[in-house]
C-alpha cells in the first residue's frame, strides 16, 4: 500500500517535472527540472523493483547503510569542494586561467559560489548529516527512526546539491551569499531539511538513554535554527513556475540584515553547534575518556544559542545599517567569546591525562589542532567585528583568511578526524589501512591552512592600509589595481596552501579506500553482540 | 501588532525572560547531587557502541561492559 503511494508520487513528481522542462523560460531551470525527472524516474523504478521483496528493518541494530552512504559522500564531495577551491586561488593569482572559451561559465565568479557551497553544504552538510545519524542513534540507544526517510534524507541531500551546483554554472542564483540557490533547490532543501528533523526527533524520543546526550542538543539546535534561517531569508516569490528567477520579499537593508543575520548564523549554527555535536561524542570516544565538564557542556550549550543569533549585524558596520545595530551585533559577538572559548576548553581538557596519546595517535592530534583552531577563529572573529579593527578589515581578505582558518582548522580537521574514526567502524575493519598517511594528511593540512591564513593576514592587512592611505593633499594613493597587483605574492602562496590541504585530502580518500578494501574484517563482533543476560 | 509593539516587547519583558532563563539554567546545572547524574550521562558514548538497547523501559538494562 504504501509503496504504490510512493509510485504515484515519484510519477507526479516525473510528469510535473518533465512538462516544467518542456516549458522552461531559461536553461538553469531546464537542467534543474531534467536532473528532478531523473532522479524521480530512479527512484521510481528501484520502488518498483524491490516492491515486496525488502524485508522489515531488523530492531536490535544500528541503521548504518546511510552513514556509510555519507561517509562515502562526505569524503567525495570534499575532495571535490577542495578541487574547485585550488582551481579559484589560482585563479585569482592568474587571471588568464579564466579561460576566453569558458567565459559565462567557469570564470571566477561562477566558480566561487560552488566551492563554498560544496565545501559547506556538500562535504560539511554531508559529514553532519552522516555523524548526527551515528551519534544519535549510539548516544540513545535506538534504531533511527522512520525506516526509510533517512534514505530520503541523503538522496534529497544529493539531489539538492546538484541543483544548486548546475543552477550557479547556468546563472540561476539569488545573490545571497551562501543561501545562492534559486527557488527550485530551496523548496526541496526545506521537504528535505524537515525529513531530516524528523528523523533525528524521532530517533531521540524512542531512546532508551533516559538522558539526551550534550552531542544530540548541539545537533537538534543545527537542525531546528538551520530550518528558521532558511525559511526566512528565502522568502521570495518565483516570477514564474517554469523559470528559477524569483524576487525577494523583502527589499534594501531589512534584506541585507536578513542575508546576514541567516548567513552568521549559518556560521554559528551549521559551521559551529553541528560541528560541536561532533565533537562532544567523537573527542571523548578517541580520547577513550568522557567530556572534561559536563555542566560546562551545558552552560557552554545555552550561552552559545542564546548569543549567536544577536551577532549578524557585525557584517554590516559602516553601512545603511543602523548604528545601534551594529553596536548590539558587535557586542554580541564580543560576548561570544566566553562561551566559544569554554567549549574549547571543555574539547581540549577531555585528554587530560590522556596527553600521551598526541604522540601516538594521528586522529586525536587532528581532533585538539581542529578545537584548537576553533579557539583561535573564534577569537579572531569578534575581535574583527569591533567596528576599529573593522574598518581596516572589512572587505580585505583578512575576512577570507578567517573564514578559512575555521573551516579548514576547525570544520575540515574535526570532519577528518571524525571520518578516520567512523570508517573502520562502519565497515568492521581492523583499524585503519595506515596510521602514517594520516599522520601525512595531518602535516599536509596543517602546513596548508599555516600559509593559507598567513597569506591572507598579510595580504588583507596590506590591503586595508593602502586603500585608507591618503597623501597631504588628502587625495587616495592607491588605485584598487594597486593593491590587486601588491597581492599577487600573498595569492601565489594562498593556492599553494590550498594544494597541499587538497593533496591531504586525497591521501585520506586513497587511506580510507584501502582500509575497506584491503583491512581484514572484525569477525568478533557478532559473538560480542550476544546480550549479556 | 506593528513593529514598535513588538520591539518593545522584546528588549524589555522577553529579554528579561531570556536572561533570567539563562541564570537558572546557570543555577540548576549547579544544583546539589548534579554530579552524579552528570557523571552518568557523560558515560553515554561508553555504553551501547554497537547495538541498540533491548529494553523498552528507559535507564533499565544498561550494557555496562563494552
Amino acid at each position: 500500500m504504501w509503496d504504490y503511494i510512493k509510485l504515484i508520487a515519484l510519477g507526479l513528481v516525473a510528469v510535473i517535472a518533465a512538462i516544467a522542462a518542456g516549458n522552461a523560460r531559461d536553461l538553469a531551470y531546464q537542467v534543474n527540472a531534467v536532473e528532478i525527472l531523473l532522479a524521480a524516474a530512479i527512484a521510481f523504478i528501484w520502488v518498483l523493483r524491490t516492491m515486496g521483496t525488502r524485508q522489515p528493518a531488523p530492531q536490535n541494530e544500528y541503521f548504518d547503510g546511510v552513514v556509510r552512504a555519507g561517509v562515502i559522500a562526505t569524503t567525495f564531495w570534499g575532495v571535490v569542494g577542495f578541487l574547485v577551491a585550488v582551481i579559484i586561488a589560482f585563479q585569482l593569482a592568474y587571471p588568464a586561467l579564466n579561460f576566453e572559451w569558458a567565459q559565462g561559465y567557469l570564470n571566477f565568479g561562477k566558480l566561487r559560489p560552488l566551492h563554498t557551497s560544496a565545501v559547506i553544504f556538500a562535504f560539511g552538510g554531508n559529514a553532519l548529516i552522516a555523524s548526527s545519524f551515528y551519534v544519535v542513534q549510539r548516544t540513545s540507544a535506538a534504531r533511527l527512526w522512520g525506516g526509510g526517510l533517512s534514505w530520503f534524507v541523503f538522496w534529497g541531500w544529493q539531489l539538492v546539491i546538484v541543483l544548486a551546483a548546475t543552477g550557479y554554472i547556468l546563472g540561476a542564483t539569488q545573490s545571497k551569499e551562501y543561501a545562492e540557490p534559486e527557488w527550485v533547490a530551496d523548496w526541496l532543501i526545506t521537504i528535505v531539511w524537515v525529513s531530516y528533523l524528523l528523523v533525528f526527533m524521532g530517533t531521540i524520543f524512542k531512546r532508551k538513554e533516559p538522558h539526551i546526550y550534550v552531542a544530540n542538543w548541539f545537533y537538534l539546535s543545527f537542525i531546528v535554527t538551520i530550518a528558521m534561517l532558511h525559511l526566512v531569508n528565502n522568502l521570495a516569490v518565483p516570477v514564474s513556475m517554469f523559470g528559477s528567477k524569483s524576487v525577494q520579499v523583502f527589499s534594501g537593508v531589512q534584506d541585507a540584515m536578513t542575508q546576514w543575520w541567516y548567513g552568521h548564523n549559518a556560521v554559528g549554527f551549521f559551521l559551529t553547534a553541528g560541528f560541536l555535536g561532533m565533537m562532544y561524542y567523537f573527542v571523548p570516544k578517541q580520547a577513550e575518556r568522557p567530556v572534561y565538564s559536563y555542566k560546562l557542556s551545558i552552560v557552554h550549550f545555552w550561552a552559545l544559542i542564546f548569543l549567536y543569533i544577536w551577532a549578524g549585524p557585525h557584517h554590516l558596520h559602516y553601512t545603511a545599517l543602523p548604528d545601534w545595530a551594529g553596536t548590539l551585533g558587535m557586542v554580541f559577538s564580543i560576548i561570544l567569546w566566553m562561551p566559544s572559548w569554554g567549549g574549547m576548553i571543555n574539547g581540549l581538557m577531555t585528554l587530560s591525562g590522556a596527553w600521551d596519546k598526541l604522540r601516538t595517535d594521528p586522529i586525536i592530534r587532528m581532533m585538539v589542532v581542529s578545537v584548537g583552531f576553533y579557539g583561535m577563529s573564534t577569537f579572531e572573529g569578534p575581535m574583527m567585528s569591533i567596528k576599529a579593527v573593522n574598518s581596516l578589515s572589512h572587505y580585505t581578505d583578512w575576512t577570507i583568511g578567517h573564514v578559512h582558518s575555521g573551516a579548514l582548522g576547525w570544520n575540515g580537521m574535526i570532519t577528518f578526524g571524525t571520518l578516520y574514526f567512523l570508517v573502520p567502524r562502519l565497515w568492521a575493519r581492523q583499524g585503519l589501512y595506515s596510521l602514517k598517511l594520516v599522520s601525512w594528511h595531518f602535516w599536509l593540512a596543517t602546513i596548508g591552512i599555516v600559509l593559507y591564513a598567513s597569506s591572507m593576514w598579510v595580504a588583507g592587512i596590506m590591503q586595508g592600509l593602502m586603500w585608507r592611505e591618503v597623501d597631504s593633499q588628502g587625495f587616495l594613493v592607491n588605485a584598487f589595481a594597486d593593491t590587486v597587483a601588491a597581492m599577487h605574492p600573498m595569492f601565489v602562496v594562498r593556492g599553494l596552501g590550498g594544494v597541499l590541504y587538497l593533496a591531504g585530502g586525497i591521501i585520506m580518500a586513497y587511506n580510507l579506500w584501502m582500509t575497506v578494501a584491503r583491512q581484514p574484517r572484525v569477525e568478533t563482533r557478532s559473538v560480542a553482540a550476544v546480550p549479556a543476560e | 501588532m506593528d513593529y514598535h509593539i513588538f520591539r518593545e516587547f522584546a528588549d524589555s519583558w522577553f529579554l528579561i525572560f531570556l536572561f533570567v532563563f539563562f541564570l537558572g539554567i546557570v543555577v540548576w546545572v549547579f544544583r546539589p547531587g548534579a554530579r552524579k547524574t552528570y557523571e552518568d550521562t557523560s558515560d553515554i558514548p561508553f555504553r551501547h557502541e554497537d547495538k541498540p538497547a533491548s529494553s523498552s523501559v528507559p535507564g533499565e538494562n544498561r550494557d555496562r561492559g563494552e
